[in-house]
C-alpha cells in the first residue's frame, strides 16, 4: 500500500503501475457531468475557469450534503466513462490526475500517456467511507449545480487502486 | 373497508426512505461478506473488504452508503378494501420522499430531462401502484441508483431464441456493461408481458432478498446458469477482475403475446437498498 502526498511530481507518476492500492492524502476537486459542460463552455469562450487545473487531480463525485459537525456527506466516485470526451482535453491543459470508477477510453489512455498523468479508481458504492476521508469541503465554482457544483477537498488516507497508468497499462485489460 | 389516511402513507415512506439511504439489505450484507471470503486476493479482495467497512461505517454513522440516494422507486401493493383519505396518494408519497431526502442529508438527483435542471428535493418518485386483495397496504421503498440503471437493457426477443437467448441476453447485458455500474451487481429480470410490463417485472425483481429464486423450476434454473455464466466473466468487484461479478440473479415473469419474448435487464449496483412496510 503507498502512501502518496497531493499534487503528484512526475517521478510519482511514473512510479504507479495498474493494480497498485494507494491511500491520497491532499487537495483534489470534485467535477461531474454538469460542472464539464461549464468547464468547456468557459473554454470555448476563452474565460478564465475559477480554479487552476494544472496539477489538479479532479475527481468523478457529487457528494451528498453534510450533517452538521461534519466536514463531508457521503462521496464515492461516479462513473468515469461519462466524462470520456472531456478528460483529454483537461490533461493536456495540465491537469495532474482523475479519481473515478470504472475504465475510462483509449483517448484518455494516450493522454496519460503524453501528459504523464494517471487515472485512479476509487471503490464505487463505498460513500461514507470516502465521506469520513475528508477532512475539509469547500464550494470554489458553479454552487448553482448543488451537489455537481466544484468542490475543493481535503482527504486523508483517501483509499485507490491506480486503474490505467501514464505506461498504456489498464486494470481492466 | 378499511380507510386509511394518506398522512400514514406519508410518514411509512419517510421513515423507509431514512433506514433505506443508510442500510444494506441483510441479504445483501450477506452476499458481500460470502464474497470476501471466497475472492482470490489482489485489488478486488481490498475493494470488497472496503464496500464491507463502508456499510459499517454508514450504519454507524447514519451516513448514506452510497452518495447516490437514487430516485425513489416505491411501490405500493394496496388492499382492495382499503380507502385512502387526506391529500393525494402521490403527493403523500412524494411529500414523503422530500422529507426524507433533506432530514437524512442524501442527495439530491432528480432532474429535468432535457434543461437538466434539479427539481432540488429529489422529487418525484417513481411510484408503482397495484391493487392487491385485503384491506392492507405493502410498501416498498427502493432507492436506486443511476450507475447500474445506465446499464440496463430491453429486448424483444424471438420466440425461438427460448431458454438460450433468455440467458444470453442477461449475461451479455452484465458483460457490455463492464465495470461501470459498480460490480458486483443484482440482476433483475422480466420475462414476457408487454414492454412496459417487462422492465416493471424486472424492477421488481430486485426487490427480492438475493439468494432467493424462482417457484418455478425452470425459472430458477435460469437464474441459476445465467448467475454461474456471469460470475465466469472475471469482470469482478469494480472491474478488478476475480469471481464475484454478480451476487445474484432474480427473475420474475408474466405471460407474453404469441409473437414475442420480451426480457428486461435491469442492473443494480452492490449497494442494494430496500425496505418492505406493511401498513
Amino acid at each position: 500500500m503507498k502512501k502518496l502526498a497531493l499534487p503528484l511530481t512526475k517521478d510519482q507518476v511514473k512510479d504507479l503501475h495498474a493494480g497498485d492500492s494507494v491511500l491520497l492524502s491532499g487537495v483534489i476537486l470534485t467535477a461531474r457531468d454538469c460542472a464539464h459542460k461549464r468547464i468547456f463552455e468557459y473554454i470555448k469562450e476563452g474565460k478564465k475557469l475559477p480554479f487552476d487545473l494544472k496539477d489538479a487531480i479532479i475527481y468523478y463525485a457529487g457528494p451528498c450534503p453534510a450533517k452538521p459537525g461534519m466536514a463531508s456527506g457521503s462521496c464515492g466516485p461516479t462513473t468515469s466513462a461519462r466524462m470520456d470526451s472531456f478528460a483529454p482535453k483537461l490533461l493536456d491543459m495540465g491537469l495532474g490526475g482523475m479519481v473515478g470508477k470504472g475504465e475510462m477510453c483509449t483517448e484518455v489512455a494516450e493522454a496519460l500517456k503524453r501528459n504523464t498523468a494517471v487515472y485512479f479508481a476509487a471503490i464505487g458504492g463505498a460513500g461514507a467511507l470516502y465521506g469520513n476521508s475528508i477532512k475539509k469541503s469547500e464550494c470554489i465554482a458553479f454552487e448553482d449545480l448543488l451537489s455537481e457544483a466544484v468542490y475543493r477537498l481535503e482527504v486523508e488516507d483517501f483509499p485507490a487502486v491506480v486503474a490505467m497508468d501514464c505506461h498504456g497499462g489498464n486494470i481492466y485489460r | 373497508m378499511r380507510i386509511i389516511d394518506t398522512k400514514v402513507i406519508e410518514d411509512a415512506v419517510y421513515g423507509a426512505a431514512l433506514k433505506a439511504g443508510v442500510n444494506l439489505t441483510q441479504s445483501c450484507r450477506e452476499a458481500l461478506d460470502a464474497a470476501y471470503r471466497t475472492e482470490r486476493g489482489g485489488a478486488a479482495k481490498f475493494a470488497l473488504g472496503k464496500l464491507i467497512e463502508n456499510s459499517n461505517v454508514a450504519r454507524d454513522m447514519g451516513m448514506p452508503v452510497c452518495q447516490d440516494t437514487g430516485m425513489a422507486v416505491v411501490l405500493l401493493e394496496i388492499g382492495n378494501e382499503v380507502f385512502f383519505e387526506g391529500r393525494l396518494l402521490e403527493e403523500a408519497v412524494n411529500n414523503g420522499v422530500r422529507r426524507a431526502y433533506a432530514d437524512g442529508y442524501f442527495r439530491k438527483s432528480v432532474c429535468d430531462p432535457i434543461t437538466r435542471k434539479n427539481t432540488a428535493d429529489n422529487t418525484p418518485a417513481a411510484i408503482h401502484a397495484e391493487i392487491v386483495r385485503g384491506n392492507k397496504v405493502r410498501l416498498t421503498f427502493m432507492p436506486k441508483g443511476f450507475g447500474s440503471e445506465n446499464m440496463s437493457a430491453l429486448y424483444m426477443l424471438k420466440p425461438a431464441q427460448g431458454t438460450e437467448g433468455i440467458i444470453s441476453a442477461i449475461v451479455s447485458t452484465v458483460e457490455r456493461a463492464g465495470s461501470r455500474p459498480c460490480p458486483p451487481v443484482y440482476v433483475g429480470v422480466g420475462i414476457g408481458g408487454t414492454f412496459d410490463g417487462c422492465a416493471f417485472l424486472a424492477k421488481k425483481a430486485l426487490t427480492r432478498d438475493i439468494g432467493t429464486h424462482s417457484d418455478r423450476e425452470d425459472i430458477a434454473n435460469i437464474e441459476r446458469e445465467a448467475l454461474k455464466r456471469i460470475n465466469e466473466l472475471d469482470i469482478g468487484c469494480q472491474g478488478f477482475h476475480g469471481n464475484t461479478t454478480a451476487l445474484g440473479v432474480s427473475c420474475e415473469w408474466a405471460p407474453t403475446h404469441i409473437a414475442g419474448l420480451p426480457v428486461a435487464v435491469n442492473i443494480q449496483c452492490h449497494c442494494v437498498r430496500c425496505v418492505k412496510e406493511e401498513i
